[in-house]
């Protein structure tokens, strides 16, 4: 079990902002902000020297004038030298559980290791869970809480972040807004002085608001405590890591950002796949991988069809299948070629990929995309093609010529069937349980266009790239098979 | 500070743990490594050992190929003649000549972090700059070690290959499981190396093993 106190970090029933600033570029300003901003519904209180009015949040000139009882978290914009007398008074109050973004801590030379020492010594004694130093803050959407000293607040959703690098976080949250898959609980670890990133991972593991578990890691100060957490997590919730300085020269950059004793990358690199870690090269990579982990069911095996509107796009999708160690080009079986023969004109590819030859009517897209995932032989489709047609009727929308000569009605059509197509691939990955990925550049190129908007719409990723919804299949592949072995 | 055992101390260790070496004998001087290989029948290869011997091949202590009583008789002096004072007490070590195309790298090294930790790698002259390894932190289980083997780039290397059958995968497998073991309890162990393991008619044979300890 984790720790309990978590839950007073990410669903505390009141907040206490201490060292509040009436000056909007002081972190004391921001995070107060953030927290009435994002729709908290908590209590907030908050302290500073002044007893000033923030926001309209009448500030305390001391913890002592607080009511005991009311406040389960502290998010700490003090210096330094405040704070054990502050921890003190707020572990009076009922407080168990700290966030603290002071800096000066073992970021700073020996002085401020044994400050660090010092504060995770008092805390512990105090009963408090201590978030940080040095870290940005806290998220949690399920509590519409933002304890952050920076944007954004991301949508709802079910992937728990957990990051050694304050910014990362801000990366992932980024990612979340830009691709409308939400975010459950998120933190900045800073110095993780006493909570580390594999502790946030171990209370996703048993948080039923997070399905998925992602986190940045520069380096570890203890190897085996991680280990042990982490392969608690994986038979039952997929983890998807990025960790910095994986080569000699991001190992020194890491060692001066957090202190971190370097391993063999190559051990990490074991030690990811023993313990079932979806691993990433990149944060766009890591994210896809959360984010496909989050929305799409599992696969039993690795044949994959791609399914498309365009031949060239499907034989680069092909390419990438094939290449990929995880993943099989799936060969179509028979009984699928004859059933799909009844809805294409003798042209259409044949084969995988399902090239449709431009042969579609109406409803031929959901049709022949339900074949496919109803097929035994097959245990998941890349689906690419989506919003062309819909990308034609923005343009007849823009020009001159709208809504005469037809025009207003072909738009709509348009729209309406790529706006079926995102929701077919939504609902027969739902029926068949097969993972459907959907990967258009019209994602990024007009996230408005039909297709696109209707896969968000739909709780799904839109893919950028045929590559980028690969990689992601390969991720998914794969941590079937760490579920298939330790599952 | 730690030491190194002479190889016939560390595959007497290993052997013990279940790690199969080619049979090989040890003797004290040329007329004792003489009557070693007959036994054994030609080719041989005859090594120096000794506690204090790390880097043979380096030194030139490995004699490759020996046809007959003569060139076993002869490689035995020069290498009794080549110790050190600083090797301490030597012996010479007798062993068939195994041969392949393919050699692999096995191991097992402590990390700071994670602890014993269990190698699998391609091996040969340019091993170091290819550089193709999968390690898992001891200890393993035999789904671990096949996903090692999986791990490694070369696979085509690990199919049939110039002539010869495919590498007995379960063979490897075995290796690995049994250093996973040898990771797990030999008091004291810091590195073993098992290099190269020749793969000889598809069956991985380990042909040399150091074994470093604390103290």
């Amino acid at each position: 079990m984790s720790d309990p106190r978590f839950r007073a970090l990410f669903e505390p029933k009141g907040i206490l902002v201490a060292g509040a600033s009436s000056h909007p570029g002081k972190f004391g300003f921001v995070s107060l902000h953030n927290i009435l901003a994002s729709g908290y519904g908590g209590k907030v209180f908050a302290t500073n020297l002044e007893g000033s009015t923030v926001l309209g949040v009448e500030c305390a000139r001391t913890i002592e004038e607080l009511p005991a009882g009311q406040i389960d978290l502290v998010f700490v914009c003090t210096p330094k030298g405040a704070n054990p007398d502050l921890l003190r008074a707020c572990a009076a109050k009922g407080i168990t559980a700290a966030f603290l973004t002071s800096a000066g801590y073992g970021e700073s030379g020996d002085a401020g290791r044994r400050d660090e020492a010092g504060l995770v010594a008092l805390c512990a004694e105090l009963g408090i869970l201590l978030a940080g130093p040095n870290g940005q803050g806290v998220v949690s959407t399920p509590s519409s809480l933002c304890a952050q000293i920076v944007a954004p607040y991301p949508p709802a959703g079910s992937i728990g972040v957990a990051s050694q690098s304050g910014n990362f976080v801000s990366s992932f949250l980024n990612w979340a807004c830009a691709t409308g898959i939400g975010i459950s609980r998120a933190v900045s670890a800073g110095n993780a002085a006493a909570t580390t990133v594999a502790d946030y991972l171990g209370f996703y593991g048993e948080d039923p608001e997070t399905k998925v578990g992602l986190a940045y890691v520069e380096g570890l100060t203890d190897g085996a405590a991680f280990m042990e957490s982490v392969a608690a997590i994986t038979p039952h919730k997929p983890v998807v890591l990025v960790k910095g300085g994986a080569t000699a020269g991001g190992a020194r950059a890491a060692a001066s950002h957090t202190g971190s004793l370097a391993t063999d990358d190559r051990v990490f690199d074991g030690v990811c796949r023993q313990i079932g870690v979806t691993r990433a090269a990149t944060i766009e990579e890591a994210f896809d991988a959360a984010a496909t982990f989050a929305t799409q069911p599992l696969p039993s095996g690795n044949r994959i069809v791609v399914m498309t509107t365009a031949g060239g796009w499907g034989v680069v999708t092909a390419d990438a299948i094939s290449a990929h160690r995880e993943l099989e080009l799936a060969e179509l079986p028979d009984d699928l070629i004859s059933a799909i023969d009844e809805h294409l004109p003798p042209r259409w590819s044949r084969n995988n990929p399902v090239d449709l030859a431009g042969g579609e009517t109406r409803d031929t897209i959901p049709v022949v995309m339900d074949l496919i995932a109803s097929n035994p032989a097959v245990d998941g489709i890349v689906y690419l093609g989506l919003g062309i047609q819909s990308n034609q009727a923005a343009m007849m929308r823009r020009g001159r010529f709208y809504p005469d000569h037809g025009l207003e009605r072909i738009v709509a059509y348009h729209e309406r069937q790529d706006a079926r197509f995102a929701r077919a691939a939504h609902d027969i990955s739902v029926a068949t349980g097969k993972p459907i990925l959907t990967a258009t550049e019209l994602a990024v190129a007009d996230p408005d266009n039909a297709g696109p908007a209707t896969v968000r719409a739909t709780g799904r990723l839109c893919y950028p790239s045929a590559n980028r919804a690969v990689t992601a299949m390969g991720h998914l592949v794969r941590y079937s098979r760490v579920r298939q072995r330790i599952g | 500070m730690t030491t190194t055992l002479s190889e016939a101390d560390s595959k007497a260790l290993l052997g013990a743990r279940g790690i199969r070496f080619a049979d090989e004998y040890q003797a004290a001087d040329a007329s004792g490594a003489v009557t070693a290989a007959a036994s054994l029948g030609y080719p041989v290869a005859v090594k120096l050992c000794g506690d204090l011997i790390s880097h043979k091949t380096e030194r030139g202590l490995v004699r490759l190929g020996l046809l007959d009583a003569d060139a076993v008789s002869d490689a035995s002096i020069a290498l009794l003649a080549a110790a050190r004072p600083e090797d301490g007490e030597v012996s010479l070590l007798v062993a068939p000549m195994i041969t392949g195309a393919r050699e692999l790298i096995a191991g097992i090294s402590t990390d700071l972090q994670f602890g014993m930790t269990v190698m699998i790698g391609l091996g040969g002259i340019l091993a170091e700059a290819i550089a193709d390894v999968a390690i898992r932190v001891a200890p393993i289980t035999e789904a671990d070690a096949h996903e090692m083997l999986d791990d490694l780039s070369a696979q085509s290397l690990l199919g049939s290959f110039r002539g010869e059958p495919a590498v007995d995968r379960e063979a490897v497998v075995n290796i690995l499981l049994a250093l996973s073991s040898v990771a797990e309890t030999v008091e004291g162990l810091v590195s073993v190396d098992l290099n190269p393991l020749i793969i000889s008619d598809g069956t991985p044979i380990a042909v040399d093993a150091l074994v470093e300890m604390e103290g």
